[in-house]
């Protein structure tokens, strides 16, 4: 690509960012030009995000300059970025809810009028040109909180647009969409680039990059590795320069060989936080051996599905067999004890006690078993080397019993949880988004451990959002539409046309 | 590498122990320009508290004397907040326990050495009912336990004020209740020391004569004890790992299947039964009576500060708990020698406990200023495993 001077939209020479020892970027240049659409590949914690918060005002790099259409700027906090032409949309929205969207829109830049009375009719004239000239349909009158989460993201585009952004920078767009929206995202960004704005996107997903994007820069630990044109490479090679190794997307797997009935869900009804229904008569059953996946868009009663199996919220209606057994409404721990484990979808929140050690933690559900503790006090030096077996066993690092969990990467976090569960032996393993946000390298250490359960004549159910996990681990999927199972596919005959279809609520 | 883990682990006590004492130091600083402002010489006044409190046998074992109840309501803050709940009722638990300790302590006749014991039970049981209160109304009925704490203080009070007008336990003619027997008492020599013989004895001996002066008691004892077993409860045991993982992570604890709302109720308990036992040796030690109670007295508020100086450690909150006993009694001093309110202490003290509740204001100047102190311990860690760890 001529890289003629004028065409550059954003320089970055040299960006370094410190936090206190630790190296977020590491001398990072990268030419970004006018009008293309420009990927930041990378793992969780490259550094992607630190380097266009940079850009966006939101710290200071430690060293290095930025040039904008060949000037050198000092962008201090984002209202400059905004001045400057620069806009990000965030990986978590933040629009006010009770607001419509144009309300949320024009916020910080009302239109006023007389006595400064913000000229309501002008915003909505606004908001629909913006709309309509980039394809970026949404209802102006509508509220936040009614619309979905992709109406909301291109509410969060159009606000960019509405502050003059010439340069897009978006931060993991696709992680809460279904496959359609995700598809509609492409479209809205090829238009934006048709008009002549610059697209900047954080991402993690491959196919994504080879799908939209026309150049791609690779960051591993801070540095930049490499910037490619992607139709030149594979997504191998993308993968292999994110990681630093050669990835194997395909993890091996035995035959299918379908046990006896392990868990049975029979046609169970159960309420979500705010007392409305969340599952509607479900009911499914779950052989040995195989993995059985829930797809579907999140908030269709995924987390109420895995608390009501895990005994963390109540039934309404129906009962749950864990070999025959009801384990309705039993507490977690005595459903634990009777062989059922889970991955929770939130490790921070539910499967770590963060600021506990590393074997604190692994002993978590096991702590009062006489292995642990005899007469109410604790054995530590039983404790210890338990946990240094596992740690080990499954690979934690640092492998180190006694360092705190919190300082564990996400990757070695979800090591810690796999370890537990997976060594009480269970016959029933619920995994409940089991790699969200984890890099590559550990997405395919978590579905090795799937795959080995189910080898091992486990029975496994796992709950994903993202559909490549869903097709590439299951033996069977149901698809989970707004509490209800509205399909069950074989995994030869699915494909990510028909169960995308039915995560958005279509007919076969 | 693991050891050097663990040395950094260690490190980590110190650092907490530095930053507490600067803010003392700096309390102390913060007073002198009070004292300057309010036209005294804060040389004069720091001096006259440090004799005032080590100046004699007598001073010393006054300091103890106050210390004692304080570590004990300090070490009930401190459990309660290890499970993730705010104590601010150590004040009526305390009450709760002065309450259970006269009544047992008066109307039971037991030996001494069956006495004093049950009459120390008593007052922790007393003090572990009147907090359980409070976290059974969190753990059934999601009441937050600062307010019920607070209204428990209240009501403890009036329940004081009220039992000692009634005719079984008011002493005629005073505004206080029956004195506890002498069975129940841990003063040392307490009864001999006011004797013709224990008198004379004190006269010839000076040292041991001044101490005795005092009301010293066995009390301290007790709250040292209190201190290695809520350690030990803390840390050793499945108990305290069960508080501790739910005052650290309610969700996780409760997916990993502990009870968190009855670890609530035990939490409080048990705090409960910290204060009490403070109550329990004030009333043994010191007062042997409960008296009507304008206001209160502040030694379960008191324990809030300790913990908070004391790190929430029972190691921390025994040694504030005597910086605060000092600072409490030193405080008397300075009034009558040159005429400054005593309430210059609260200043101080509440000075210490900004200071301690800001510790990034301390890593803001480290970073700015003490660069030559940044030499930390540089652990190169696996890249995979420590290089992702900051975005997690």
């Amino acid at each position: 690509m001529a890289q003629n001077e004028s065409n550059i939209a954003v320089d970055l020479r040299g960006i370094s960012k410190h936090f206190g020892t630790f190296v977020a970027n590491d001398d990072i240049s990268i030419s970004i030009m006018k009008g293309e659409v420009h990927a930041l590949l990378g793992e969780n914690g490259a550094g992607k995000t630190t380097l266009m918060k940079a850009l966006y005002g939101m710290h200071r790099p430690t060293s290095g300059k930025i040039f904008l259409w060949g000037k050198e700027v000092d962008v201090t906090d984002p209202k400059v970025a905004i001045s400057l032409g620069i806009g990000m949309v965030h990986q978590h929205f933040m629009l006010v809810r009770p607001f419509t969207v144009t309300q949320n829109i024009i916020l910080g830049m009302e239109p006023t009028g007389l006595f400064g009375a913000i000229d309501f009719l002008q915003s909505r004239k606004r908001v629909e040109e913006l709309s309509k000239k980039y394809g970026l349909l949404v209802d102006p009158d509508a509220l936040i909180e009614d619309i979905s989460v992709g109406m909301e993201q291109r509410v969060e585009i159009l606000k960019a647009l509405y502050r003059g952004a010439e340069i897009l920078i978006l931060d993991e767009p696709t992680a809460v969409l279904t496959p359609q929206e995700i598809d509609d995202l492409m479209g809205i960004i090829r238009n934006l680039t048709v008009e002549g704005k610059t697209v900047i996107i954080i991402t993690h997903k491959l196919k994504e990059i080879k799908h939209i994007a026309d150049r791609c820069t690779i960051i591993r630990r801070g540095k930049k590795i490499d910037t490619v044109r992607v139709h030149d490479v594979t997504e191998q090679d993308l993968a292999r320069m994110m990681v630093g190794r050669e990835v194997n997307f395909d993890v091996p797997r035995g035959p299918f060989n379908p046990g006896t009935v392990a868990l049975e869900v029979r046609k169970v009804s159960s309420l979500d936080g705010r007392g409305l229904p969340a599952l509607k008569d479900l009911s499914f059953t779950l052989q040995k051996g195989e993995i059985l996946a829930i797809a579907g868009v999140d908030g269709n009663g995924q987390t109420e599905l895995a608390e009501v199996l895990t005994g963390l919220r109540n039934l309404v209606s129906g009962n749950i067999f864990l070999r025959n057994e009801d384990i309705k409404n039993l507490t977690t721990k005595d459903i634990i004890r009777k062989g059922l484990v889970a991955i929770p979808q939130d490790r921070q929140k539910f499967g770590l006690v963060l600021e506990f050690s590393v074997s604190e933690n692994i002993i978590l559900q096991e702590y009062d078993k006489p292995t642990f503790s005899r007469n109410g006090i604790l054995l530590n030096d039983a404790i210890h080397d338990y946990s240094a077996e596992l740690i080990e066993k499954f690979d934690v690092r640092p492998p180190v019993p006694e360092y705190k969990a919190s300082e564990l990467s996400g990757g070695n976090q979800q090591k810690v949880i796999i370890a537990r569960e997976v060594s009480q032996n269970p016959d029933v393993l619920i995994a409940n988004q089991p790699t969200r946000g984890l890099d590559v390298g550990a997405i395919e250490f978590v579905h090795r451990a799937l795959i080995e359960q189910r080898d091992r004549g486990k029975a496994v159910l796992l709950i994903s959002l993202e559909l490549d996990e869903v097709l590439g681990l299951a033996d069977r999927i149901l698809v989970l539409y707004e509490g209800k199972i509205v399909g069950e596919l074989e995994a030869a005959q699915a494909d990510e046309q028909k169960v995308g279809i039915l995560m958005a609520g279509g007919q076969l | 590498m693991s050891q050097l883990l663990r040395l950094r682990r260690t490190l980590k006590f110190p650092r907490a122990l530095g930053l507490t004492l600067i803010s003392i130091v700096l309390g102390f600083f913060v007073g002198a320009i009070v004292l300057l402002v309010a036209g005294y010489n804060p040389l004069e006044a720091y001096g006259i508290m440090i004799f005032g409190v080590f100046g004699l046998p007598r001073y010393i074992s006054y300091t103890i004397i106050i210390a004692a109840p304080l570590i004990l309501t300090g070490l009930s803050v401190t459990f309660a907040f290890r499970t993730g709940l705010f104590n601010i009722g150590a004040e009526g638990q305390f009450i709760a326990g002065s309450i259970a300790a006269v009544i047992v302590g008066h109307f039971v006749r037991l030996p001494i050495i069956l006495h004093v014991p049950l009459v120390f039970v008593s007052a922790m049981v007393a003090g572990a009912l009147w907090g359980s209160i409070s976290g059974f109304l969190k753990a059934r009925y999601g009441v937050h336990e600062v307010i019920s704490t607070i209204m428990l203080n209240w009501l403890a009070l009036y329940m004081n004020n009220y039992l000692i007008k009634l005719p079984f336990l008011h002493r005629v003619g005073t505004e206080a209740s029956q004195k506890i027997q002498d069975t129940a008492r841990i003063d040392i020599l307490g009864v001999w020391k006011t004797s013709p013989e224990g008198r004379e004895w004190r006269m010839e001996n000076p040292f041991w004569g001044d101490i005795l002066r005092s009301e010293i008691n066995l009390g301290i004892l007790f709250a040292l004890i209190a201190a290695m077993v809520v350690w030990y409860i803390i840390n050793r045991t499945t108990l305290g790992y069960e508080l501790r993982a739910v005052g650290y992570n309610q969700d996780a604890a409760n997916y990993g299947g502990i009870p968190v709302k009855k670890s609530m109720t035990v939490s409080m308990a048990i705090a409960g039964a910290l204060a009490g036992a403070a109550g329990g040796i004030q009333i043994m030690g010191v007062t042997q009576e409960i008296t009507v109670l304008a206001a209160m007295e502040g030694n379960g508020f008191d324990g809030i500060a300790v913990s908070l100086i004391g790190a929430n450690t029972p190691i921390g909150v025994v040694l504030s708990g005597f910086l605060f006993g000092a600072l409490r009694y030193g405080g008397t001093k300075i009034q009558p020698a040159l005429g400054a309110p005593r309430e210059l202490i609260n200043i101080v003290m509440g000075t210490i406990v900004y200071f301690i509740a800001m510790p990034n204001l301390f890593t803001l100047l480290q970073e700015r200023y003490f660069s030559w102190k940044k030499k930390r311990l540089d652990i190169s860690l696996p890249k995979e495993a420590g290089g992702e760890s900051k975005n997690v």
